[in-house]
């Protein structure tokens, strides 16, 4: 029977169905972070239990560390201790951690990949939602909780209720300055926050095709705000350039052997997907944030929609993000004053984010009245930015190049942005209190946070 | 308590769609490496204001509003992972969450912990939350084994959906890692056929 790219995977991977109930499901890869792993070595003591496969687990910091100073002591104690709890933990347990000044060290999405530790084919878990990311490679990846954490560590299995299958299909090509992060703010806006809820969803089509493997790991990642499971993209000759050399990635006869599989990791013809839509890609223009969801997004040259175009349900939480954000409906968004920009994070920190950023900012100058956090993905993002002199690039326009972390995206550090303070952010949430209390998050491109970081406002970056 | 069986309680409402993880324990508060303490931090920014004190209009923070059940609108717990979400739902002392449709990765956290996801339809929803603005002791009864929902003032049930498995876990106690250990031959030939 024809199956899709997702049924092949999972069922491959299925190591046994519960009678009633969830498949169990074995996990090839399980990446760790200090925030939400704790709790989970704590259930392994508490058993009495080793960590099963401790080979498969690879562990970083970034959720809880400063972006600067990092040679230095932390100086958060109750930071300081978190991180240290997986230092000791990792040691107890036998897994592989990059820590903070290991040159490996980054965003768990950022640092996965650039190892070669996400490969096609493969089941991936992380305590983190945007787990999603890996999809890019072809691989079924996906968020859990600190409960399946420990599962993980246990038994290296999941159990999981089987999703529904969704197919995206985007035809035709972007048009200039337009980025897959605009895709997905796109594509949210016209699913919802919660549109995808209970699927995983297939990227496919021409500008999918097109995509870099740094731009399907920003689309993939963002799948999670349509509620999706996760998204994945099935793996081609740039997936396997991209993976082919890195550290962890097969080598020699192995790769042959591996890369031969990949070549049959999609969707068969005539396989059923619970459900399709299809886009233009061409009708996509550079997006922006209004609300505080990421499903509340619309064109840059747009303006805010009118409540009586939102389902009366969903009419209390319309006006209190308009309240939230200090916006009216009808306002257009270009020319609204901006207080923060915010380049990074797992969904825009890796190279070709900073690339873009820098091209743009050339020969311009930061706008005096906003502050500027460029945060690189990694530690191997920082690395190739100083030996790209992109830093030069930026240094002449005005800015400072920070230490890798999550930083701003979910400011669990120091990196917060001021209540009722406008972001331009790259990352992925406009929550509420997200960027700290009361922080205001647009979220945006590198090029449309780019264009704010040198005007000093919301701005269409097709104008300059 | 790891068990959950019936349950019949007086509701708190919050009728906002789209409440997610951040709102119910923000970041700041996720720097703990135990699964104590949450509670006295859920929907902290919401409940607190910037120098701390009880926000007066916030349902957790309206005497009128109590129990164990919390009624919240469409799309409860989208985004962040965060297990801390149910942690501080669980550790508030909330035993059951109804609303008319929940995000994936939440609903198993709280299922996890012990805390029952009820979903609902849209019109049993919106006619609880009427019930509850109109009389805050309107209860509701939930009973796992039978899958039921009562709203005890129209009188009005529904059934709710929940894996076998899932049930079988909440109504005994049972728990995952458990499960997933007794399977340990399963496993292992597994990773012997996937060379």
């Amino acid at each position: 029977m024809a199956k899709t790219l997702f049924d092949k995977i999972w069922d491959a991977h299925t190591v046994t169905q519960v009678e009633n109930g969830p498949t169990q499901l074995y996990i090839d890869r399980h990446l760790c972070h200090e925030v939400t792993s704790p709790q989970a070595f704590d259930g392994l003591r508490r058993r009495g239990l080793k960590v099963f496969r401790p080979g498969k687990t690879t562990a970083t910091t970034d959720h809880n560390i400063p972006t600067e100073n990092q040679d230095l002591p932390i100086k958060d104690q109750v930071s300081r201790f978190q991180v240290d709890t997986l230092t000791k933990n990792c040691e107890e347990f036998g897994i592989t951690l990059y820590g903070l000044g290991n040159e490996k060290n980054g965003v768990v999405h950022v640092m996965g990949p650039e190892n070669g530790l996400t490969q096609p084919g493969m089941t991936i878990v992380c305590g983190d939602s945007h787990t999603s990311t890996h999809g890019a490679f072809g691989a079924v990846a996906f968020g859990v909780g600190t409960s399946e954490v420990e599962m993980v560590l246990a038994s290296q299995c999941v159990l999981q209720s089987r999703p529904k299958t969704m197919r995206i299909t985007f035809e035709g090509k972007l048009n200039p300055f337009v980025s897959s992060k605009d895709i997905a703010l796109y594509m949210i806006s016209k699913l919802t926050t919660g549109g995808a809820t209970g699927y995983f969803v297939e990227y496919a089509g021409e500008a999918i095709r097109n995509l870099s493997m740094e731009a399907r790991m920003t689309l993939c990642n963002l799948s999670i705000e349509m509620g999706a499971r996760g998204g994945l993209i099935a793996p081609d000759e740039t997936t396997f350039e991209y993976v082919k050399g890195r550290e962890f990635a097969p080598q020699g006869a192995d790769w042959d052997k591996a890369s031969a599989y990949w070549k049959t990791l999609k969707t068969d013809e005539g396989a059923k997907f619970d459900k399709e839509i299809t886009f233009n890609a061409g009708e996509i223009e550079p997006m922006i944030t209004y609300g505080t969801n990421p499903g509340m997004g619309m064109p840059i040259t747009g303006t805010i929609p009118s409540p009586e175009s939102i389902g009366e349900a969903g009419r209390i939480s319309f006006q209190r993000s308009m309240e939230y954000m200090g916006f009216k409906p009808g306002e257009k968004m270009s020319g609204k004053p901006v207080d923060y920009v915010f380049l990074g994070s797992c969904t825009n920190g890796r190279i070709e984010d900073f690339r873009a950023f820098a091209n743009f900012v050339k020969g311009k100058k930061k706008a005096g009245n906003v502050t500027v956090w460029l945060v690189p993905g990694s530690r191997r993002v920082e690395k190739q930015i100083r030996e790209e002199g992109l830093d030069k690039i930026l240094n002449e326009a005005g800015f400072v190049l920070r230490q890798p972390g999550c930083s701003a995206c979910l400011a669990m550090n120091d990196d917060k942005v001021p209540a009722g303070k406008y972001s331009v952010s790259t990352s992925n949430r406009n929550f509420e209190g997200r960027q700290g209390p009361g922080a205001r998050t647009l979220l945006a491109s590198p090029l449309v946070a780019a264009a704010a970081a040198v005007t000093g406002k919301i701005t269409d970056p097709r104008e300059l | 308590m790891n068990k959950f069986q019936t349950l019949t309680s007086t509701c708190v409402p919050l009728p906002m769609e789209n409440v997610d993880t951040d709102q119910i324990i923000p970041a700041r508060f996720l720097k703990a490496t135990t699964r104590e303490g949450f509670g006295d931090n859920l929907f902290a920014d919401r409940r607190y204001d910037k120098e701390g004190k009880p926000v007066a209009d916030f349902v957790l923070n309206n005497p009128l509003y109590k129990g164990e059940v919390l009624v919240a609108g469409k799309n409860f717990g989208s985004g962040s992972s965060r297990e801390h979400a149910a942690w501080a739902i669980a550790g508030y002392g909330f035993r059951v969450v109804v609303s008319s449709f929940f995000a994936d990765i939440f609903r198993n956290n709280a299922l996890n912990n012990f805390v029952l996801p009820v979903i609902v339809s849209d019109k049993f929803l919106s006619e609880l939350f009427a019930d509850i603005d109109k009389d805050p002791n309107t209860t509701v009864t939930v009973d796992l084994e039978k899958q039921t929902i009562v709203n005890n003032v129209s009188g009005k049930s529904e059934t709710f959906e929940i894996s076998a498995y899932k049930k079988n876990c909440l109504l005994n106690g049972y728990d995952d890692i458990d499960f997933l250990l007794s399977n340990k031959d399963k496993i292992e030939a597994w990773e012997k056929q996937w060379v």
